[in-house]
């Protein structure tokens, strides 16, 4: 399997309800113009479809600038009125809302999914018991690594079966670090199957998908959507003890989907990884509302790249300086734990090159001890999830 | 129509436009353009900055004006302006948000349609460069911003990586998406590399050390220099400092001045 066929893939599903509507050849103008003549706004909350050109999604703007006039609107109100949005919990009812002429609109819901959407996501992941996601407000702040840690460290122990899904479809590093480059997916009757690295690790990332490793997947946020969609939907995941979910920086289309997709399937929490300068916590701080907004629990924070030892002289240097108390004065704040720090290590990029688990090539020093604390924290914390679950029930 | 003839006007003052990418994030592209318009400006130049990272804003706080907001005039939006003599001025969404932890949840059309008015509407008046600070990725505020750009005819891009291969990787792809948009690659700085022990003066490659001029090899396009991981610099940032004026004998100086007088020459090359 690879782009090409995913996208041909998807020219042969095209034929869609909304088909009439539109005199434009891609199903993501369709739902455009549906939404429109229903006029509604929320075309980009459920636009999943993909366009069947290429991987370059250049030319498509005419769509994409009706959906923009729209937005022009909205945008003027919620920077100026404080309309809060239509993925808040308070859309259509706060202040500002009082008449807006999609009031009635944002108040029904226009974030929510589409109630058979999520029940068919919820067969496909009915196998899975745990689901953790890796966030982080700030990019080249360890996410990956630790998604890749995390996963390695819960294989460790045999009778688990691990699964890891990269949704970063611009910057996919999930296969590098956990040396699967050049690997491919494979098509079976029951659909796509991960790339294993052990028996009971498997991987899916777009990186699979691509031909070379100049391939640029150069997407607007609704095709993202729609391979995200496919990779919850079309693998066969099987049973699956954790699935750990990598994702870019930052609080847009991939997160808002995946938390959007899982919402049927009960996510345990997230991870969220930030560095201990300010510039960093900016961010992170952003990612922690982002969880409020979509009541996605946090599990806690991890700070990684904290000081740096040096191995000559063995004097610690700030790197990245804590300069407003790092994550700890941000957790206490904010009322969230801290799961660990990690320092700076060398090592830890080299592993990640190679493709090795840092974990097992360097058992022994203090990133390494201080990543398996965290990794049992979050066992600990799914464990205690799944207990009151079935206490609920 | 209007429209078109206002978009001229606020940018027709603009002398030069640069893009700085990467496909990774937290490789120091904010770093790279907060630095270059402190050296510009300190070669006598009129600089803008455009932050188009719409979920993670990083130029306010590094100029420490995160705390003004954007007036409007006749012409558009005013900048922010982080000196007396107006030599440097910013734009971001930073400072059109109520509470600065704010989250902007946002998908790609309500990203690109800000980026669209940010390219139209902001009054800029005269400047000599206009650099763009993006956030990781090729996706919707890239190819938005390249699009809406296009017209003025930006004078290229910077790349900037960090050594080891994981990010290497993304600034291939970023590669690809220059050639595909047809955007000049103005060089690629490789940042972060090797870190000078204060108290021993050991050289410890943390990120390794290499990748980004390899890519530059590799690709066929100007390497501008590799910035090393300075904790003077970090600092500087995180207090807003102008770091190019405080800290002339740190380690991260002479590359970044560097890379300053490569872009200088460069657009000096293109106007003649
Ligand atoms: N050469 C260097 N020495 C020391 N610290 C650095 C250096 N370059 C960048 N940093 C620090 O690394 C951090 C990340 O940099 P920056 O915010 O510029 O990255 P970015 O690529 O813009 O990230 P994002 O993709 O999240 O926008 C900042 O705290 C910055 O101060
Ligand atoms: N504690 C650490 N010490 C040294 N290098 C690290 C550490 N954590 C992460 N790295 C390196 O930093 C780079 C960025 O990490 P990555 O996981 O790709 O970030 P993200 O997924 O957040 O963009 C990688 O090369 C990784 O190996
Ligand atoms: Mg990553
Ligand atoms: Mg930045
Ligand atoms: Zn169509
Ligand atoms: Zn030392």
């Amino acid at each position: 399997m690879n782009l090409k066929m995913f996208l041909k893939e998807h020219r042969q599903k095209k034929p869609r309800v909304f088909q009439d509507a539109c005199k434009i050849s891609c199903t993501m103008k369709c739902e455009t113009r549906r939404e429109k003549q229903g006029s509604q706004m929320r075309a980009w909350c459920h636009s999943s479809c993909v366009c069947p050109d290429d991987s370059t999604d250049i030319n498509h703007d005419a769509a994409d600038i009706f959906v923009e006039e729209i937005f022009r609107e909205e945008l003027r109100r919620e920077l100026t009125l404080n309309c809060p949005g239509t993925s808040s919990a308070q859309a259509g009812r706060a202040a500002a809302c009082q008449g807006c002429p999609n009031q009635k609109l944002c108040a029904a819901g226009a974030a929510a999914t589409d109630p058979a959407e999520a029940a068919e996501l919820r067969e496909r992941l009915r196998g899975v018991k745990h689901i953790v996601v890796v966030l982080s407000g700030k990019g080249g702040v360890g996410k990956s690594t630790f998604s890749a840690l995390l996963a390695h460290g819960l294989a460790a122990d045999e009778s688990k079966q691990v699964a890891l899904l990269d949704i970063d479809i611009c910057g996919p590093s999930i296969p590098k670090m956990m040396g699967l480059e050049g690997e491919q997916v494979h098509q079976s009757g029951s659909g796509w199957s991960p790339v294993y690295v052990e028996e009971n690790l498997g991987v899916m990332s777009v990186g699979f998908l691509l031909s070379s490793p100049d391939d640029a997947v150069i997407w607007r946020g609704p095709k993202k959507n729609g391979l995200i969609k496919q990779f919850l939907r079309d693998v066969d995941w099987g049973e699956v003890d954790y699935l750990i979910v990598d994702t870019p920086p930052g609080t847009s289309d991939e997160h808002l989907s995946i938390v959007q997709y899982l919402s049927a399937s009960n996510i345990d929490g997230a991870v969220i990884i930030t560095t201990p300068q300010e510039v960093s916590l900016q961010d992170v701080r952003k990612e922690i509302n982002f969880c409020h907004k979509v009541k996605l629990p946090i599990i806690g924070v991890v700070e990684n790249m904290s000081g740096f030892v040096c191995p000559n002289c063995k004097k610690e240097s700030q790197i990245f300086p804590p300069t407003t108390g790092g994550a700890e004065k941000m957790c206490q704040n904010l009322n969230v734990s801290l799961l660990g720090k990690v320092p700076l290590d060398p090592q830890i990029g080299k592993s990640c090159d190679k493709g090795q688990s840092f974990l097992s090539e360097v058992p022994e020093s203090p990133a390494t001890s201080s990543y398996r604390n965290i990794i049992q924290r979050v066992q600990e914390y799914c464990d205690q999830h799944h207990f009151q679950e079935e206490k609920i029930i | 129509m209007e429209e078109v003839v206002a978009e001229r006007s606020n940018l027709g003052g603009v002398r030069h436009i640069l893009l700085v990418l990467s496909g990774k994030g937290g490789v120091g592209k904010s770093t790279i353009s907060t630095e270059l318009a402190l050296s510009l400006r300190h070669s006598g130049k009129k600089v803008g900055i455009l932050d188009v990272d719409l979920c993670g804003p990083s130029i306010p706080r590094m100029f420490k004006v995160q705390d003004n907001d954007v007036h409007q005039c006749d012409a558009g939006w005013v900048p922010v302006f982080v000196d007396q003599e107006k030599s440097i001025s910013l734009m971001s969404i930073g400072f059109l948000l109520e509470k600065p932890d704010d989250a902007v949840v946002w998908r790609g059309p309500k990203k690109n349609a800000l980026i669209k008015q940010f390219v139209a509407d902001v009054a800029w008046g005269e400047l000599d460069f206009l650099i763009v600070d993006t956030p990781p990725g090729t996706s919707d505020e890239h190819i938005s911003t390249v699009e809406a750009l296009r017209p003025y005819k930006p004078l290229g891009a910077i790349l900037v990586t960090t050594p080891q291969a994981v990010s290497v990787g993304d600034v291939r792809r970023e590669l690809t998406f220059c050639k595909k948009t047809g955007l000049r690659v103005l060089g690629i700085v490789e940042n972060m590399s090797g870190f000078v022990c204060p108290h021993c003066s050991e050289c410890t490659n943390i990120f390794s050390k290499g990748g980004g001029e390899e890519l530059a090899k590799h690709a066929g396009v100007p390497f501008l220099g590799s910035v090393p991981l300075d904790p003077q610099l970090s600092q500087s940032l995180e207090e807003g400092r102008d770091f190019i004026q405080e800290f002339p004998k740190s380690s991260a100086f002479p590359a970044l001045t560097r890379i300053a007088q490569q872009i200088l020459d460069g657009a000096l090359q293109r106007s003649s």
